[in-house]
């Protein structure tokens, strides 16, 4: 029988408010514990959650994103369970109405298109943190428990541990993109849990699902995913389906596998039902018009879009649009240089980067504006400078704050293109270097490149190359 | 309506954390049947056109802006606490979920 994988993702997501899901504790990370807790969030009694607006318009934002429907009218549910993560003993979620539901995102996976529909994204409230001792006890504390928590649930569509890592990489960057979430894996502001078992399509035939948790990066997604699916394979490929049963397993990243961690006999029964503490929503068609007509240009159209408008390729687009700020920088960049996008893509990919990588800064405080970047590149194309002086010029422009102008002028850098100047160290060049000039002369024409780089050594690379290179040739031949 | 099976009551004390003797069991089945079937009076009224109700004001969209509040402190927070260590909840160990 033709079992194939069967895997659905679900993502929680903290969304980047700075107060809680139902009330104004900040949701700031690293705080003293148990310090962003106020009588709602700690489940007093008396205490009523009211519902924070931003936190709405980012779900309504992230369901516009995956081109899902937004409810016109929903509701949150209680979702009751026994855990010291919780301090109410139930958590405000949403059930059979969702927020936004009925979406898709659309991939490309190994130059394969693949579509992944999305069930729905909805909001709910995030847990506490349990610190479990080894003398015995459990430390709770709060800070966590009620930041705005968007879950994003996919129908089982992948096939692959590639497709799950394409989807997570795509998503995050949307997310980014968008402005609703940090989405930090190793801060946990962005978990999945993928659930996997084998399918086989024609007759139904299925083993038992399998979720996995403990994943904090997208790799670990990925090895885990991988090495679920082989162990399914292999106990199926030997006869031991009967050893697979529903369960969840957790991800050993030290050992590279996934073990058990409890068997599933159940379904879980949360008793959930509607969260008579809070009316229900109704988002103003308008105000979710505004959301979805403000959302912008995603990742992977803005990459698509950068191929054709700019002709650049396919690996230049991907690196510029993994962030919103660095792509805006190149578009910006490009529109002031007016001239090969290539040359501001390979700048922006290369020197710059690296120098803002050394010195810890992102691209949005870069201290190389990108009309700076623009002029200096201006100066490549009229021949003022070399490349090569350029790169230095650009280390300067970041240290000093300077124009390209104003260093070049300072440094005296300009490039020598005046004939008479180039002249004489060229007649110096052929008179110490006889042999190479009748290398040239013989026919031998890579003997010039030689001669060519000892008038730039000459001129400490302040010549004009290709005026250097013309008139060489003329000289050695005899003709100038 | 008949007495609630056996597994249901163990069941629903089950998820509500609590342990029942035999006889809470057997009292209980006839007990939650009594409940039930009085509640089983609204099953003759036909709702098909009525939206399920959560909140009996008619109101909705009611929100908050994002704006950060006064919290408590740690020791506020924890001062109702059966016991505590620092400023954290102390509890008894749980198995993880
Ligand atoms: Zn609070």
């Amino acid at each position: 029988m033709a079992m194939e994988p069967m895997i659905g993702l679900e993502v929680h997501v903290q969304l980047a408010t700075e107060s809680k899901m139902f009330c104004a504790c900040s949701t700031k990370f690293g705080a003293e514990p148990n310090s962003n807790v106020c009588p709602s969030c700690l489940g007093l009694p008396g205490s009523l959650p009211v519902p924070n607006r931003k936190a709405v318009e980012y779900v309504i934002r992230t369901g516009a994103a995956l081109n899902c429907s937004v409810a016109d009218h929903c509701r949150f549910a209680r979702k009751n369970y026994f855990y010291p993560d919780l301090t109410k003993n139930f958590q405000i979620s949403q059930y059979d109405e969702p927020l936004t539901y009925n979406g898709y995102i659309d991939l490309k996976v190994n130059g394969e298109p693949v579509r992944i529909r999305i069930r729905r994204a909805h909001l709910e409230e995030d847990t506490g943190k349990n610190l479990h001792l080894a003398s015995g006890s459990t430390l709770v504390e709060y800070n966590r428990g009620g930041i705005p928590l968007m879950e994003i649930v996919t129908e089982p569509d992948f096939t692959t541990a590639e497709q799950c890592r394409e989807y997570l990489t795509q998503l995050r960057l949307i997310l980014r993109c968008i402005g609703v979430s940090t989405a930090n894996m190793d801060e946990g502001a962005m978990r999945a849990e993928p659930t996997v078992n084998l399918n086989d399509r024609a007759t139904g035939e299925a083993t038992p699902k399998v979720e996995i948790k403990n994943l904090n990066s997208i790799r670990s997604v990925y090895e885990a995913v991988k090495y679920e699916i082989s162990r399914q394979r292999k106990a199926v490929a030997e006869g031991r389906e009967g050893e697979l049963f529903q369960q969840t397993r957790r991800w050993d990243e030290s050992n590279g596998v996934t073990a058990l961690m409890r068997r599933k006999e159940t379904s879980d029964d949360y008793m959930y039902f509607p969260e008579p503490d809070l009316v229900p929503l109704e988002p103003d068609p308008a105000w979710v018009e505004s959301i979805v007509s403000s959302c912008p240009e995603l990742p992977a159209a803005r990459c698509e879009r950068f191929c054709t408008e700019y002709a650049i390729p396919e690996y230049d687009a991907t690196v510029l649009t993994e962030s919103r700020e660095l792509a805006d920088y190149f578009e910006d960049a490009c529109k002031a240089f007016e001239g090969a996008a290539k040359t501001v893509s390979n700048w922006v990919m290369g020197d710059l980067t690296s120098l803002l990588h050394e010195a810890g800064v992102s691209i949005a405080q870069s201290p190389v504006s990108c009309e700076r970047l623009a002029e200096l590149l201006k100066l490549i194309d009229e021949n003022v400078i070399s490349g090569k002086i350029a790169k230095d010029v650009l280390a300067k422009m970041f240290e000093s704050g300077k124009s390209a102008a104003e260093i070049v002028k300072e440094e005296g850098l300009e490039q020598i293109s005046d004939t008479s100047a180039l002249e004489s160290v060229i007649d110096e060049v052929i008179a110490e270097n006889p042999g190479p000039v009748e290398d040239v002369r013989g026919g031998k024409q890579q003997a010039i490149g030689f001669l060519v780089g000892q008038v730039m050594r000459k001129t400490q690379g302040q010549a004009n190359p290709g005026m250097v290179n013309e008139m060489l040739s003329r000289k050695v031949k005899g003709e100038g | 309506m008949p007495d609630v099976a056996r597994d249901v009551v163990e069941h629903v004390s089950t998820l509500a954390r609590l342990a029942l003797s035999s006889e809470e069991i057997d009292r209980l089945q006839h007990e939650m049947g009594r409940i039930l079937e009085h509640a089983d009076k609204l099953q003759a009224v036909n709702t098909d056109a009525i939206q399920g109700t959560s909140h009996v004001i008619p109101m909705i969209n009611v929100y908050r802006e994002d704006q950060v509040g006064e919290s408590l402190t740690p020791e506020e927070v924890v001062a109702n606490a059966p016991d505590s260590a620092d400023e954290f909840f102390k509890v008894p160990r749980t198995v993880e979920e």
